[in-house]
């Protein structure tokens, strides 16, 4: 995305979403399709109670994979960048797993870590580890050799150039592979949180809602999730929207 | 004497070597050029003084002491490519200053004694950039600049941490002829100001001619010997009219295709 969302946008998206469900509401006519004007003050009452802890929990779980992720992807991906012969070794795996949807490995994850909140974060991170590793190491592997050698003759070492270099330089990319995986990685929690555990919007949506018809809720929960993951692409378009000013030179 | 190169052998690889047993004396204040084909090796000596690529054998000792790594008083400017593109004008020529005080003053990355805080980082920053004639542009980013103006940040961001020692590999090729002559007689005036040694990487006779008070010619791929050519028309605004200019081009040039 070239240009940060403006709050303008964001309302308009809002008020068009809300309309057309609406519409469709009147449309449709029936308990399985309630209509916003229902479905917003349920939504904000059970905000600060039970759907509110669900929403947390999901948070939780997220923000985890992603700091898990990045904990690990960041320096792997800056080592293959910068090893050529140990990105030989590692490449041929990391184009395999890559491409592979890493839900189907759902069921793996629960039988090597157990079924607890670990096996579902781990899931969510290895989405995003792969996303960000690539980028990681495409972004450190193409700088130029002069600039690294200008740099440590200024005085950098290995931590400085970290510092000054090879953060400063994956950082656009990082953000930009988070926000495009965020999507993914939620619509993944939602179907690890269907079962097997008993908090998360996910369970929320599908087993205390939607199994039992309570439609109101079931879309409460639905806007919940919605919410998330708009709050999180938000937030990570604006961090990019700040670390990538360098890239935007044309708009000025 | 400033710089001295004793013994040093060089290899990169099982490639025959690039350097054996080769030696080289440069005395305080000097400016070097230090002229060759492509793969003769000048840039590997350039960083080897550097302190970017360590000896196979031998040493390099700069200001008394053997260089190991980049040496904080050593300032390094290339061709091209060593601004950060995510940074200012201003913030690439303040790096060097964010890079020492990121380390404090720990005698390897930066010195020991300096503690430079930063307003006298901006003051000596602004110093120079108004000097170089880019005190304009310090919120530009490198790719809105010039190629000419790319040098003059690459230069103002090493001469503000003044250094004693200024080593340049090919820094005006990538330029016009009229920013090239500019910047020539910007580094000479720097030069006389401040009595700086400057060694200048080049494969242009011309420019080897106008900036070195010595001329190294390196040949082959094993070098031994530095070939040292006395150059008394260096820095000189009108260095192409005199006699010597013809004679001393004339040798590079036999040297050269040998």
């Amino acid at each position: 995305m070239k240009h940060g969302m403006k709050i303008t946008t964001t309302g308009t998206g809002l008020l068009m979403f809300l309309v057309i469900w609406q519409l469709l509401a009147w449309i449709i006519h029936r308990p399985i399709l309630p209509s916003p004007a229902e479905v917003l003050p349920i939504f904000f009452r059970l905000l600060f109670g039970e759907l509110g802890l669900h929403m947390a929990a999901s948070a939780g779980r997220v923000v985890s994979a992603i700091s898990l992720a990045l904990i690990i992807a960041v320096p792997a991906g800056l080592v293959l960048g910068q090893s050529r012969s140990l990105n030989r070794i590692f490449e041929p795996l990391i184009a395999i797993i890559y491409p592979i949807p890493k839900i189907v490995f759902l069921p793996v994850i629960y039988l090597l870590l157990g079924i607890s909140d670990l096996s579902k974060i781990f899931l969510i991170a290895i989405i995003i580890f792969f996303q960000v590793l690539v980028v990681v190491r495409d972004e450190a592997a193409n700088l130029h050799r002069e600039l690294i050698l200008s740099v440590r003759s200024l005085g950098a070492g290995r931590r400085g150039l970290f510092r000054f270099v090879y953060l400063p330089a994956t950082l656009p990319a990082i953000l930009t592979s988070l926000r495009v995986s965020v999507g993914t990685a939620i619509a993944v929690l939602f179907i690890a949180e269907q079962s097997l555990t008993t908090h998360g919007l996910g369970y929320y949506i599908i087993v205390e809602t939607y199994q039992v018809l309570r439609y109101p809720e079931m879309y409460a929960g639905i806007l919940a999730m919605g919410f998330l993951g708009v709050t999180l692409y938000f937030i990570i378009n604006r961090f990019e929207f700040y670390f990538n000013r360098h890239l935007r030179l044309d708009d000025e | 004497m400033i710089a001295e190169v004793k013994n040093l052998t060089f290899t990169y690889g099982k490639q025959p070597p690039v350097f054996e047993n080769f030696n080289l004396k440069i005395q305080r204040g000097e400016t070097v050029s230090i002229i060759g084909p492509s793969g003769c090796g000048k840039t590997t000596l350039l960083h080897l003084m550097a302190g970017l690529l360590r000896p196979k054998s031998g040493k390099i000792v700069i200001a008394g002491s053997p260089v190991f790594r980049p040496r904080p008083q050593t300032g390094l400017v290339f061709q091209d490519h060593g601004l950060l593109p995510w940074a200012t004008v201003l913030d690439n020529a303040l790096l060097g200053f964010r890079i020492r005080s990121f380390y404090g003053p720990d005698g390897r990355h930066a010195l020991e004694e300096s503690r430079t805080d930063k307003d006298e980082a901006m003051r000596r920053v602004n110093r120079w950039l108004i000097k170089l004639g880019i005190d304009s542009l310090i919120n530009k980013y490198p790719a809105q600049l010039s190629r000419g103006q790319r040098q003059r940040t690459a230069i103002a961001r090493t001469l503000a941490l003044e250094p004693d020692i200024l080593l340049m590999d090919e820094p005006f090729s990538a330029l016009d002829a009229a920013i090239r002559e500019n910047l020539y007689d910007l580094v000479m005036k720097i030069h006389r100001e401040s009595a700086l040694t400057v060694i200048i990487v080049t494969h242009n006779i011309d420019e080897a001619i106008q900036m070195g008070k010595k001329i190294l010619v390196l040949r082959g791929s094993s070098n031994r010997q530095s070939h040292y050519i006395e150059n008394h028309i260096a820095g000189l605004s009108d260095y192409q009219n005199r006699p010597e200019f013809k004679i001393l081009r004339k040798e590079l040039r036999v040297l050269l295709n040998e």
